[in-house]
């Protein structure tokens, strides 16, 4: 065992390491973030107003806002939803790579390295260009694409790569991607003016929100982020590297399949609504690393608090710089997203091996 | 976008082989006499007859040579060139357009609706006369169209005709439509993500003539939208429209019903009062003959006359 390893497997054995005070501070600048976006947009509603319809919906209370009929749908029907459907989706997005990155101990690695991006993007093209720009099955489409490209590229891993390390499952996943990209590219070139409707789902978007997209993903989102969170432990154990946590009794090929299977489940369902929204998977748990603790029993829950404040805030940009047309959120969030990544690629601690 | 990109990208192709007999007509400003010379998009031809094996990329060009009797030259239409529907529709693209496939034809005049620096250089080379015949952004740039259409298919006459034909019928609805209220606005919805016109776009200035301002208007950044910007559910329901117009019914299936289920839009005063007026996104995205049915259908909608779906 190497020196670092050394130090590693001592600190994860000593250290009493509690994500509390990092997720009180995520958990308020959430709430903050999702009361200020709520209310601004092209209506400029005031923070009060919004409050006082929010407090009208809870139950028991009988406040009434005493806000137009307008303003009242403004914030009930289509911002809230927007908001709550972007935290959801960030939550996601951020806890996906953070297991991803995890499971093949790549710091590199995002929610879409397996092909679930390329996979869903052709499910919501083959859709788009067959029901000439019918949206309805759009989700279903890339959620099963996405399942699809995934699970292709674990078997075609598995089957042919060596005993496991994980290699061969990320060379299956680029692979795969590049087989969906270019059939989706081919059947683009052929009916090119689809080309507008896939390209803005491609950019990801939170636009078209509702609450029904919301009951839509809730569940796959509870599923996901509660297997994640109950294997923090274990994605910590296989830090260590994969004789240490062989020697440690655990099965690693078994927990790299859960895992994947949660984060794969989570992201589908997430980017089936969304789009492809790229960077949020790297960026917010990095963010978290660096600010607080590598472990995962800290970078799990504060990734899946701070993921959703991070995609609403990126969300509140897309929609009211150029309000009230739309920023693409991808966008956005790679505007964000890239400057941050050349940091953390030269960040000391990520040299020093803080994965 | 869809019906955006049909109207910018429709491209219409005539090509005029050259016939040696030229059966020249007197009677300069009502019918050309061939031989006839003109300059056209990628050069200058020589027309010896009249063209008639025309090759349209743009439905409205196909509409506006339907109209002015230049129908039986027709050869070929593109693929979204599906009135009237008796024309030759083929699968040849106008939005990308295939040098080889419009050969086949073996045309003497293609007309187009987007200009292209390397189409006009290939078919310069095949020696077919292109036609240029883009997207009009207001009313007397489409019937400026009819002109040299008319001109190089032999139809002076029906083309300045059906000009004036256009300019009275459009007259005629003006002056027997209410004109509406002042700050009447409507909504126009392209696409169901909420693409939209403003005033200063062709079907915005055809609107206004019946007094009808845009919401979308107002909207902040639309200098980079080119007129027809991305508007934002918030934001239409804010600006809470007088009347709300639907080109986006065969594309997309929109309907008066399908606006009112969506989440808050039954707060909409044009919602409560029934002021959804479905249009045909064919004709709505078009430049041509039928821009008076768009207008007849929209006066019908301020006169509160159930418009039909697909007129």
């Amino acid at each position: 065992m190497s020196t670092e390893r050394r130090v590693k497997t001592a600190q994860l054995a000593t250290s009493a390491i509690s994500p509390r005070v990092p997720l009180l501070v995520a958990g308020i600048g959430l709430v903050v973030v999702i009361l200020i976006s709520t209310a601004v947009g092209p209506a400029n509603l005031s923070i009060p107003t919004v409050a006082g319809i929010l407090l009208s919906h809870v139950p028991l209370l009988h406040f009434h806002s005493g806000a137009s009929a307008i303003d009242h749908a403004i914030v009930w029907d289509i911002q809230l939803p927007r908001v709550i459907l972007g935290g959801i989706v960030g939550a996601m997005l951020a806890a996906g790579g953070a297991s991803y990155q995890g499971v093949f101990r790549n710091a590199l690695a995002d929610p879409y390295l397996l092909g679930i991006a390329a996979g869903a993007g052709l499910g919501a093209t083959i859709v788009i260009v067959a029901s000439s720009g019918s949206t309805t099955w759009l989700p279903a489409a890339a959620f099963v694409g996405g399942a699809v490209a995934v699970t292709l590229t674990y078997i075609v891993g598995a089957k042919f790569g060596g005993r496991s390390s994980g290699n061969s499952v990320v060379l299956a996943g680029v692979a795969v991607a590049a087989l969906f990209t270019a059939v989706q590219t081919s059947l683009l070139q052929q009916h090119a003016p689809d080309l507008q409707s896939v390209y803005s789902w491609i950019l990801g978007s939170l636009a078209s929100a509702t609450w029904s997209n919301v009951w839509l993903i809730a569940p796959y989102a509870v599923v996901s982020a509660t297997v994640l969170l109950t294997h923090r432990r274990l994605l910590d154990v296989l830090r260590l590297g994969e004789e240490e946590a062989a020697s440690l009794g655990v099965n690693t090929r078994r927990v790299r399949l859960i895992v994947v299977a949660a984060a794969t489940l989570g992201t589908a369902a997430a980017v089936s609504v969304s789009g492809l929204i790229g960077f949020v998977g790297i960026i917010v748990p990095h963010m978290v690393r660096l600010t607080t603790n590598a472990s995962y029993r800290v970078v799990m829950p504060v990734s899946i608090v701070g993921g959703a404040a991070f995609l609403i805030l990126a969300d509140m940009v897309a929609h009211t710089i150029e309000s009230p047309a739309e920023v693409p959120l991808g966008v956005v969030t790679a505007i964000v997203g890239a400057p941050f990544f050349i940091f953390v690629l030269r960040s000391r601690r990520a040299q020093q091996g803080v994965l | 976008m869809r019906s955006i990109q049909k109207c910018l990208v429709a491209l219409s192709i005539i090509a005029g082989v050259a016939a040696p007999l030229g059966a020249g007509v007197s009677g300069a400003s009502t019918t050309s006499s061939f031989p006839l010379t003109l300059k056209m998009a990628d050069g200058t031809f020589t027309f010896t007859t009249r063209p008639d094996a025309i090759v349209s990329l743009s439905p409205t060009s196909t509409e506006m040579l339907y109209a002015i009797g230049a129908g039986s030259q027709v050869k070929a239409v593109d693929n979204y060139s599906d009135y009237p529907t008796n024309a030759p529709k083929t699968t040849l693209s106008g939005y990308d357009p295939n040098v080889e496939a419009i050969a086949k034809y073996n045309p003497d005049l293609v007309i187009v609706a987007s200009d292209t620096a390397n189409f006009n250089t290939q078919m310069a080379a095949l020696k077919i006369p292109v036609l240029y015949d883009p997207a009009a952004s207001n009313l007397s740039q489409a019937c400026a169209e009819y002109g040299p259409l008319g001109k190089v298919t032999g139809h002076n006459a029906q083309a300045d005709k059906e000009v004036a034909t256009i300019k009275a019928t459009i007259a005629h609805i003006v002056a027997t439509t209410p004109h509406a209220k002042k700050n009447t606005t409507y909504y126009y919805e392209l696409e169901p993500d909420y693409y939209s016109v403003t005033s200063a776009t062709f079907v915005g200035k055809l609107f206004s003539l019946l007094g009808l301002t845009s919401i979308a208007d107002s909207a902040k950044g639309l200098a980079s939208s080119g007129g027809y910007p991305q508007l934002n559910a918030s934001f239409i329901l804010k600006a809470n429209p007088t009347y709300i117009f639907l080109a986006d019914t065969l594309c997309c299936n929109a309907t008066a019903a399908s606006v009112t289920a969506r989440p808050g839009w039954s707060t909409l005063s044009a919602v409560k009062n029934h002021r959804i007026v479905p249009l045909n996104d064919d004709i709505a995205s078009r430049w041509g003959p039928r821009i008076t049915i768009l207008l007849q259908d929209v006066a019908d909608g301020l006169k509160g006359t159930p418009v039909p779906a697909s007129s």
